[in-house]
C-alpha cells in the first residue's frame, strides 16, 4: 500500500497544496474549512483509485499520476488571462460566457454578477462570501466525499468554479457557457468546483466546455453540484475538446425534485484521458433525466462514461444513450447503473451503449447494468459493438461516393443519434461541425468548444435543406 | 461499345457461381436478363458494380473500352454505371438528401464539374421526386429507412434519376411492385432513356417488359447465358418455364 502510494508524486503535495488553499478563501464561508478537513481525511483515506477498484478495473490512472503536477493556486496577471481567454469570440451562439482559468474564475470586470430577474452568476468563491444562506444550503449535500476519491480531493483543494443560481419561475433564456481552459503553463493541476441551483420552476441551459490551448499536460479533477428544483429544468452540455497530453475527470452530481426535467448531453472530441461520472438522483415523483454522451477515441486514447441514476420514488423516467467510435488503440469504458428502489413503481427506465470499433486494437469495455427492487417497472439495457456496415458501404459507393466519404458518412450517421438531440440550432450545427472534423481527423486544439478562432468549414455532404 | 463481358468466371469462397458470362450492350440499348432463383443474376450485376468478396477467375470486363476490374465500385459510379439493387440497404442517420447531394457532387467533381449549387440541386430534386411519385415524406427520411418494399424500389429509380447514369442494372426492381408502382417505375426509366445510355434489367416477370421493352433477352442459366432473343424470348419462358431451358443444355 505504502510503496503504490509513493509512486505517486501529487501525494506529497497535497498537504502542503491544503494549507495554501484553507489560507486563501478558508474563512469565507464559516463551514468550508471544517468541510474541506474532512475531505482531506476521506481522501486520505480512499486515496487515489486504483485498478484493483471495481469501478476503475478498465481505466488505469498510473499513468496520468505518475506526473509532478503543480495545483493552480498562484493568482495572475488578469491582463495575460485576458488576452488568451478572449481571443476568440463567439460567433452565432448568443449566450453568456464564463472563463475558468486554470480553475479560477475569470471575468473582464466584476466576478458575481447578478442578471435581470434575480439571476445570480459568477464566481464560486465569490459567492461563499456573498451568499452564505444558499451555499449553506446546497454546497457539498450532493457530491460524495466519503466514497469518491476525485469528490474529496477536489472538495479538499478546489478553489473557485462556476455559481450559478436561477430563481423561482424564471427561465434564463440565453445559454450560459462555462469555458475551462487548460494549457497556460506544464503540468498543471486544475481542481475545479461548480454549484447550480435551480429554484422551482426556472430553467437553465448550461454549456460546459473542457479544452486545451495547447499541447501542455494538464489534469483537471470537475465536480458540478447541481440541484433542480420542482418542475425545473437544466439542458446540460459537457464539450470536450482536450489534448492528448491531459487528464480530465468530470464529475456531475445532480439532485432531482419532483417533475424536474434533466437533459445532459457529453460531446467528447479528444482527450489524453477522460472519466465522465454521471449521477442522478430522482427524488421526486414525474421527474425526468436523459443522460446522453458520444465520445470519438484514436490513438492511446481513453475515454470512460460512467452513469448512476438512482430512481427513489415512483413515477419517474431516465433515458441513457451512450455512442462511440474507437479507432486505432482507443479504448473506451462505459459503465452505467440504474437503480430502482424498492418504492419507485412505474418506473421508465432504458440504457444502451453502442460501439463501433474500426480496428481490432481498439477496445472498448461496456458494462449496463440495473439494479431493481421494485416490482411494477419497465427498464431495459442493452449493448452493442460492431464494425460499419460493410452492404451499406457499398451501397453508398455504388452511388459515387469515395470510400472515405462512405465512411464518414456512416460514422457521423452513428453519432448523429446523440449530436441531434442537442437543442440549441447553432450549438448543434457547430458541434456536428467538430464531429466531421473530427472524424477527419482534422479537428484541432484550437477548435474549442463554440469559441471558433476560423470559420467553420464546409463539408460537401454537409447541407441542411431546412436552412436555404 | 459500352459494356462487354466477356468469358467472366466468378467464384465465392472457392465454389464456382458463374461461368463463362458474355455479354455486350450498346448505348441505346434496353436489355433484359431473366433465368431462374440462384442462377447468378444478381452475382453478375455485383461483379460488375465492383462489390468486394468476388473471386474473378478468368475473363473480363470492359466499359467504353475501359477495364472495369480495376475500378473501386465508386470509379464505377463515376463513370456512369448505377446498380437498382435487389435489396436496397438502410442507412439510419444519412439523409437522402445528403446522400444525393454528396453522390452527385462527387460524380460531378470526378468530370471536373463544380459542385451544384443548392438552388440547382432542390430544382433536380422536385423534378426527379415528381418522376417516380415519391414523396417528400420519403426523401426527408435517412436512406430507405423504414421504407415499404415497393417504396425502396421507387427510391432505386428516383437515385438514378438523380445520378443520370450511363449503364443503369436494375435488379428486379419490379418485384414487390404494385401494378400502379410498377407502371410509374416503368415509365420513369423509359423517361430516362437516351441513345446515349443503357439499361439491363433483371426480372423474373414478363409483365414488366410490357412497360420496358427490351431490345434483348438473355437467359442466365447455371451461371452462363444460354439463350439470347428478341422479346419474343420472355414470352415463351413465361409460358414454358425453364425447364425445356434445362432439357436444351443438357442435350448440347
Ligand atoms: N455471399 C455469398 N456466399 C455464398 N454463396 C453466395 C453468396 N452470394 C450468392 N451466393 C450463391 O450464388 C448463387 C447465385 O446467387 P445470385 O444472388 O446471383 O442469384 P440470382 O440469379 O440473382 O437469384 P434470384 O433470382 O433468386 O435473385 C446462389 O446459389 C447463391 O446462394
Ligand atoms: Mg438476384
Amino acid at each position: 500500500m505504502k510503496i503504490e502510494k509513493n509512486a505517486i508524486p501529487a501525494l506529497k503535495n497535497i498537504p502542503h497544496w491544503f494549507d495554501i488553499v484553507s489560507d486563501k478563501n478558508g474563512n469565507a464561508f464559516t463551514g468550508l474549512r471544517a468541510y474541506r478537513q474532512l475531505a482531506l481525511e476521506d481522501f486520505n483515506r480512499l486515496g487515489f483509485p486504483n485498478k484493483k477498484m471495481e469501478k476503475w478495473r478498465h481505466t488505469d490512472l498510473s499513468a496520468s499520476l505518475s506526473f509532478d503536477y503543480s495545483l493552480a493556486t498562484q493568482d495572475f496577471n488578469m491582463q495575460d488571462v485576458l488576452s488568451d481567454v478572449f481571443e476568440c469570440d463567439v460567433h452565432d451562439l448568443e449566450s453568456f460566457v464564463v472563463n475558468l482559468y486554470k480553475g479560477r474564475f475569470v471575468f473582464k470586470e466584476n466576478n458575481l454578477f447578478t442578471l435581470p430577474k434575480g439571476v445570480i452568476v459568477g464566481s464560486l468563491s465569490a459567492a461563499f462570501d456573498q451568499y452564505p444562506e444558499l451555499i449553506e444550503k446546497h454546497f457539498g449535500k450532493y457530491g460524495k466525499t466519503d466514497k469518491n476519491a476525485f469528490h474529496a480531493l477536489n472538495s479538499a483543494l478546489f478553489l473557485d468554479g462556476l455559481f450559478v443560481y436561477v430563481p423561482k419561475n424564471v427561465i434564463v433564456e440565453k445559454p450560459l457557457q462555462l469555458i475551462n481552459a487548460v494549457g497556460a503553463s506544464d503540468d498543471v493541476l486544475v481542481q475545479n468546483r461548480n454549484l447550480i441551483v435551480l429554484e422551482e420552476g426556472s430553467q437553465l441551459t448550461l454549456i460546459h466546455c473542457d479544452d486545451s490551448y495547447n499541447y501542455k499536460r494538464s489534469f483537471t479533477n470537475s465536480l458540478t453540484e447541481v440541484f433542480i428544483g420542482a418542475n425545473a429544468s437544466l439542458d446540460h452540455y459537457r464539450l470536450q475538446n482536450i489534448n492528448n497530453n491531459s487528464t480530465l475527470i468530470s464529475s456531475l452530481v445532480v439532485e432531482q425534485e419532483r417533475n424536474a426535467q434533466l437533459s445532459t448531453n457529453s460531446i467528447i472530441l479528444n482527450g489524453g484521458l477522460i472519466r465522465n461520472e454521471t449521477y442522478t438522483k430522482l427524488n421526486g415523483e414525474g421527474a425526468n433525466a436523459s443522460i446522453l454522451g458520444v465520445y470519438l477515441a484514436d490513438k492511446n486514447q481513453h475515454i470512460d462514461n460512467q452513469v448512476f441514476v438512482d430512481h427513489a420514488v415512483p413515477n419517474c423516467t431516465s433515458n441513457e444513450l451512450f455512442k462511440g467510435i474507437l479507432d486505432d488503440y482507443a479504448r473506451a469504458v462505459f459503465n452505467g447503473h440504474i437503480l430502482v428502489r424498492k418504492d419507485a413503481q412505474k418506473t421508465l427506465a432504458y440504457q444502451n451503449n453502442a460501439n463501433i470499433i474500426l480496428t481490432d486494437k481498439a477496445v472498448i469495455n461496456t458494462k449496463p447494468f440495473l439494479e431493481i427492487y421494485a416490482d411494477d417497472v419497465k427498464c431495459s439495457h442493452g449493448a452493442t459493438v460492431g464494425q460499419l456496415d460493410e452492404n451499406a458501404l457499398f451501397y453508398i459507393r455504388q452511388r459515387g461516393i469515395s470510400e472515405d466519404n462512405a465512411r464518414m458518412l456512416l460514422m457521423y450517421a452513428f453519432a448523429a443519434d446523440v449530436t441531434q438531440e442537442i437543442k440549441i440550432d447553432s450549438l448543434r450545427d457547430r458541434i456536428e461541425d467538430m464531429v466531421k472534423k473530427r472524424l477527419r481527423g482534422e479537428l484541432s486544439i484550437c477548435d474549442q468548444c463554440v469559441l471558433q478562432c476560423s470559420s467553420p468549414e464546409k463539408y460537401n455532404f454537409e447541407i441542411d435543406m431546412s436552412k436555404i | 461499345m459500352l459494356l462487354q463481358v466477356k468469358n467472366l468466371h466468378v467464384s465465392i469462397n472457392g465454389k464456382e457461381i458463374l461461368k463463362g458470362v458474355n455479354l455486350e450492350v450498346n448505348k441505346g440499348e434496353v436489355h433484359a436478363i431473366m433465368g431462374p432463383n440462384g442462377t447468378g443474376k444478381s452475382t453478375l450485376a455485383a461483379v460488375i458494380a465492383g462489390k468486394s468478396g468476388y473471386e474473378i477467375t478468368q475473363g473480363e470486363i470492359l466499359y467504353n473500352g475501359k477495364n472495369l476490374l480495376d475500378m473501386p465500385p465508386e470509379v464505377r459510379a463515376q463513370e456512369g454505371i448505377f446498380l437498382g439493387f435487389q435489396y436496397p440497404v438502410e442507412i439510419p442517420g444519412v439523409s437522402m438528401t445528403n446522400f444525393m447531394r454528396t453522390a452527385l457532387n462527387e460524380i460531378r467533381k470526378y468530370h471536373g464539374q463544380e459542385p451544384m449549387s443548392a438552388k440547382d440541386f432542390l430544382a433536380r430534386m422536385t423534378e426527379k421526386k415528381d418522376l417516380v411519385e415519391l414523396t417528400s415524406k420519403l426523401t426527408n427520411r435517412s436512406v430507405n429507412e423504414g421504407f415499404s418494399g415497393g417504396e425502396k424500389k421507387k427510391n432505386e429509380i428516383f437515385q438514378m434519376a438523380m445520378l443520370d447514369p450511363q449503364l443503369a442494372i436494375l435488379d428486379e426492381t419490379d418485384s414487390g411492385l404494385d401494378i400502379d408502382a410498377l407502371r410509374i417505375v416503368a415509365h420513369g426509366v423509359n423517361k430516362l432513356k437516351t441513345t446515349e445510355n443503357a439499361t439491363v434489367v433483371i426480372t423474373h416477370y414478363q409483365r414488366l417488359l410490357d412497360y420496358i421493352v427490351p431490345d434483348f433477352v438473355h437467359v442466365l442459366f447455371e451461371g452462363k447465358v444460354v439463350l439470347s432473343g428478341g422479346k419474343e424470348l420472355a414470352l415463351e419462358l413465361e409460358e414454358k418455364g425453364y425447364d425445356w431451358i434445362k432439357k436444351e443444355t443438357e442435350n448440347h
